[in-house]
């Protein structure tokens, strides 16, 4: 089952509808509700390799629905300590709940300062109502 | 800009809240609740499918029959009034200018079924051609067509029990239809043709005798489960019913458009064939993707039935035998898959 439209505080969102929660010097990513109702249901998590780097808003991984394949841009720059194998395995779980059990990696950041950069909810709701 | 054209049930659909995308000049439904949701309906219960995008000739005369022999790769002499027959419109070097059903009413008035975007290209086709005693009208906007399929579908509908590529007049609580034993999901299933202005008083109907609505994303699942060539991707003007594996609809023994090239490819055996695969890896194959080996998709999605990657596409005839692999580049990466017996998937016997 779908989540509802939910864009939670407390998460740093990146104009390519892609989310952070920043805990310490590590973050986990995510795309965000829109992303997922844009695709509709996933079938699909090609995901990077544990121990690669993501680039702060460069591709790191795909998503893919049966209709479409969407790259995943990355919101901040790191290290990725670990995909998230019920992703993989279970390209669904990201429509069910896009911000919990649907997160897609775990990085350890390698430039912090980067998270200023990044849009806080009100501003990111903002960004999709002028799309 | 160019304006879509909406169907008569446009607004049902946008009540519903489908996703509604541009496809071969009209605005379409994609999904309402979702692909996969729509798939299963149709391959467990039943589904509705507003196809009235697609399009209907009227071929009338007493040189019909002629006409439609001498342009149709199929024998119509196989067929009676009442019967139905899958064929194609072929071109002089054998491509396929479109694929379609041609419905014999009687030996002077056949109606012939074609797609949505191919319908100006196929009308003008017939057209240019008619001969003394037969004539093509196009009557597309008079008509609305649903597709009403699944296990369920024939009994939620109140129909009795009939041969596939039948057609008989009836009606759906009360509204006059044209029952259709044809239809692009591999399942049981009618295919309904009616005025115009009952579109929406049968859909209602459709809908609420527990048919599910399905939109185009679940259609091109259904039909490449099945392996079920859509024209444009699978076969187009430069293809030849041969390659696409479609000499079964083909009478070479007869005389029409592209026949006797048809004969020649058939006698040499084709270079290159149109064979179904299945992922070997996680992996979406899609149109266009590059085979190696000299091989290309034509279609491709993430079957819900395997849940598994499916595909078709054209490969080196050497390399067309079911168990074959086959390696695809899926956006730079190289992905197993092996060749299939079509269909792809296939109900189990109950």
């Amino acid at each position: 089952m779908a989540a509802a439209e939910e864009y939670p505080e407390g998460l740093k969102y990146h104009r390519e509808h892609d989310w952070a929660r920043i805990e310490g010097d590590e973050a986990t990513l995510g795309v965000t509700w829109f992303a997922q109702d844009a695709l509709g249901e996933l079938v699909h998590f090609e995901a990077p390799s544990e121990g690669g780097s993501t680039t702060k808003d460069s591709t790191y991984g795909e998503v893919e629905s049966v209709k479409a394949v969407s790259d995943v841009i990355a919101p901040l720059s790191g290290e990725i300590l670990e995909v998230n194998q019920k992703v993989v395995d279970a390209p669904e779980t990201v429509n069910e709940d896009p911000y919990g059990e649907g997160w897609l990696v775990r990085i350890r950041l390698s430039d912090p300062a980067e998270v200023d950069s990044l849009l806080e909810r009100d501003a990111y709701k903002q960004h999709l109502a002028e799309q | 800009m160019h304006t879509l054209l909406r169907t008569p049930l446009h607004g049902r659909h946008v009540a519903a809240g489908a996703r509604m995308v541009p496809f071969a000049g009209w605005e379409m439904p994609v999904q309402y609740e979702g692909v996969i949701p729509e798939h299963r309906a149709v391959r467990g219960d039943c589904g509705v499918f507003d196809v009235s995008h697609m399009g209907q000739f009227h071929v009338e005369g007493p040189n019909a029959h002629e006409l439609l022999q001498s342009l149709l790769s199929n024998d119509l002499d196989k067929i009676g009034d009442g019967e139905a027959q899958y064929t194609l419109l072929t071109n002089e070097r054998g491509g396929i200018v479109d694929d379609l059903i041609a419905y014999r009413i009687d030996p002077y008035h056949y109606l012939v079924v074609v797609n949505a975007g191919n319908r100006d290209a196929a009308h003008a086709w017939m057209k240019e051609r008619e001969i003394r005693g037969s004539e093509v009208r196009d009557a597309s906007e008079e008509y609305a067509l649903l597709a009403v399929q699944g296990p369920r579908s024939i009994e939620r509908l109140g129909l009795p029990e009939a041969k596939p590529f039948t057609h008989v007049m009836g009606a759906i609580d009360g509204v006059e239809v044209m029952v259709n034993r044809t239809g692009y999901t591999g399942e049981l299933g009618v295919e309904l043709m009616c005025a115009a202005e009952d579109a929406v008083a049968l859909w209602d109907a459709v809908v609420a005798r527990g048919a599910v609505p399905c939109g185009l994303g679940a259609r091109d699942t259904l039909r490449l489960e099945v392996c079920y060539p859509l024209h444009g991707n699978d076969i187009t003007q430069e293809t030849d019913a041969i390659s696409a594996g479609l000499g079964w609809t083909c009478a070479l023994g007869k005389d029409f458009s592209g026949a006797e090239r048809l004969r020649e490819i058939k006698a040499a055996g084709p270079e290159r064939k149109l064979v179904a695969f299945v992922m070997e890896e996680k992996a979406v194959p899609r149109q266009g993707m590059p085979i190696a080996g000299g091989g290309e998709v034509t279609s491709g999605t993430h079957s819900p039935m395997l849940d598994k990657g499916i595909g078709m596409g054209y490969v080196p005839a050497a390399a067309a035998g079911p168990g074959k692999e086959l390696t695809i580049d899926v956006r730079g990466k190289e992905r197993r898959a092996t060749v299939v017996p079509k269909p792809i998937y296939k109900r189990e016997e109950s």
